[in-house]
């Protein structure tokens, strides 16, 4: 069974452990600018979004690519950036629609979360669970409520949804409620 | 069925891949008009620079791999016409294919200025493996190169001839560099950037001629304010034009190219174009245009191959976008980046960092963005144009801070904030 990381925004507290995690993992040193997962901050709610790649079955990326440098990893269906095949012409990190395929200056590659061969550290280093490696089937459904969520944005919904309407129960010789 | 492919770049092996898997039992052939085994002439700067070797540069690695997947390739095979009633194509040296379901994948070439000179030893342009083998052969160190033209495909070689420590001039007609991706602000970035790289930059100039030179160096490149410099490889890359002579009397429509509605059909039932050929709906505009770039080309291969195998799939359109790094210095361009009419943009200027970012929107779409040294998630730009979300309160924001646009994103799309009770 495929896993998938389940991303839970509303549990994430800011701590940035999962940057941590996964630039030491990917590059042996503590360094979040190389982190492929990031931390958005949103200071006017007080909130934070861990976002990464979903490894998209579209695959953008991977067929955007004029060297074929990005694969699928069969074991866990991630796309994988093959460093040495990599010329850094960045067409990729324009066709990701995600925004989650970046260019790093240093090594002349492109960056993308690989889910670290099927254990990532940055699940294991979230204190709250805001980050979860999880049957991609449940991932695949809350990426479809997400979706079904903003969809009344482009499409106005032309009825209202049945709501819960309080009942007043009337009970005699009490005179009612 | 056969289904029969002219073109081996990229659209045209993305199509004959899929076709392979929508429609297993048909025949697939894919003709390359070169000698080469099909490549990807997106690589070939990576093959000047040394970084990659001429095979890095082929599509597929794997040995045999269109063997192994039941593709037939036909190399050196120059369609010189169709004959669209018979359904043949009429081969140089005489042989005939024939086709049930014909994919027309075959491109663009160089063009070349009415310049006097252009017809020199020593003046390139650079477009095949074959041109690319001649400047290696003559972009020495220290040789002195000129590159007319500064577009997109002119700035990428750019970088590969600093590289290979040239000396180089480049001229460029227009009054800035990538003139149809960057606007006066960016443009004018990148030219002060390639010149503090050492690189003689000579915007709103023209070539009148390549001139015999004289002792030293065998070329000399007249320009239009007088001065002559210098050359020993003279590289011509003003712009393309689409492929499409050998389809003349066939009745197939073109413009800038072949005209294809949402299935990728031409206006001949059962011919299709893919790529740079191919003159596609434009996401942005709703017009057609030619999007000569390797997402749509991919894009593009795959839907076509999906109509020609008989499962209908309609094209959304191709937003128009490009990525380039000159010398360092990383710029790229989404969509409608010059703006609407009657739409709103910001602009984040910082001149002494090279940093410069412009959004344009329409009501509270973004529909095209101008970047230059930014590089992290500007994927999400593409997200933002394509899916057409309403940025609502966000559009403020960005006005306030262009650079939020994954914040704008993720608000808009994922359960955070105010939206986070509703999804949790």
């Amino acid at each position: 069974m495929l896993k998938a990381l389940k991303l839970e925004p509303e549990k994430c507290t800011g701590c940035l452990q999962c940057e941590m995690a996964c630039s030491y993992e990917n590059t042996g040193a503590f360094n979040p600018a190389k982190s492929r997962i990031k931390v958005f901050t949103f200071h006017e709610e007080g909130r934070f979004a861990p976002y990464t790649c979903t490894q998209c079955d579209e695959a953008w990326c991977m067929h955007s690519c004029p060297v074929e440098a990005i694969v699928v990893d069969m074991a866990t269906g991630a796309k994988n950036v093959l460093e040495d095949v990599c010329v850094g012409c960045k067409v990729c990190t324009i066709a990701c629609p995600f925004g989650t395929v970046n260019y790093e200056a240093d090594s002349g590659k492109v960056i993308k979360c690989d889910l670290c061969g099927g254990d990532p550290w940055c699940a294991k280093a979230c204190p709250t669970g805001a980050i979860t490696y999880v049957d991609a089937n449940e991932t695949g459904m809350e990426r479809m409520r997400a979706w079904a969520q903003q969809a009344p944005d482009t499409a106005p919904p032309r009825t209202n949804p049945p709501r819960e309407k309080p009942i007043n129960v009337y009970l005699s010789g009490q005179g009612g409620v | 069925m056969k289904h029969v492919i002219v073109g081996a770049g990229p659209a045209g092996v993305v199509a004959a891949e899929h076709l392979r898997k929508y429609d297993p039992q048909s025949e697939v052939l894919l003709l390359s008009g070169e000698p080469e085994p099909p490549y990807s002439r997106m690589a070939i700067p990576y093959y000047l620079i040394d970084q990659i070797e001429e095979k890095g540069t082929h599509l597929r690695k794997q040995q045999d791999h269109f063997r192994n997947s039941g593709i037939e390739v036909k190399t050196s095979a120059w369609v010189e016409s169709v004959d669209a009633q018979g359904r043949r194509l009429n081969l140089k040296g005489g042989e005939q294919i024939g086709y049930d379901r014909l994919l027309l994948a075959t491109g663009s070439r160089p063009v070349i200025p009415p310049i006097p000179g252009m017809d020199r030893d020593g003046v390139h342009t650079c477009w095949t493996l074959q041109d690319a083998r001649g400047i290696v052969e003559r972009a020495k160190p220290g040789a002195h190169v000129v590159l007319i033209g500064a577009g997109f495909i002119g700035c990428i070689i750019l970088e590969s001839l600093a590289l290979r420590k040239t000396e180089l001039t480049v001229v460029e007609q227009q009054n800035r560099m990538v003139p149809r991706m960057m606007d006066d602000t960016a443009g004018g970035l990148i030219k002060r950037w390639c010149e503090s790289k050492g690189v003689s930059v000579h915007t709103s100039t023209k070539v009148e001629a390549v001139e015999a030179g004289n002792g030293e160096h065998p070329l000399s490149v007249k320009l239009d304010h007088g001065a002559h410099v210098p050359a020993d490889l003279v590289i011509v890359a003003v712009g393309v034009q689409s492929n499409t002579e050998f389809l003349d009397g066939t009745g197939v429509k073109t413009v800038q190219g072949v005209l294809v509605d949402r299935h990728l059909q031409s206006s001949v039932r059962g011919i299709y174009a893919a790529g740079d050929v191919a003159q596609g709906l434009d996401f942005s505009t709703g017009e057609f245009s030619v999007h000569a770039v390797q997402p749509t080309a991919a894009d593009h291969g795959r839907i076509a191959a999906s109509n020609m195998a008989g499962r209908t799939q309609e094209f959304r359109g191709s937003v128009n976008m490009n990525v380039l790094d000159t010398l360092g210095l990383i710029s790229s361009s989404f969509g409608l980046w010059m703006g609407v009419e009657g739409g709103d943009s910001v602009e984040l200027h910082e001149p002494e960092r090279f940093r410069y970012l412009n959004l344009q929107f329409q009501d509270d779409l973004l529909v095209g963005a101008s970047a230059l040294g930014l590089t992290e998630h500007v994927g999400v730009i593409r997200g933002l144009i394509q899916s057409k979300v309403r940025l609502r309160g966000w559009k403020q924001k960005l006005m306030d801070d262009p650079t939020r646009l994954m914040e704008a994103y993720l608000a808009r799309t994922q359960a955070i904030g105010h939206n986070a009770p509703v999804l949790a």
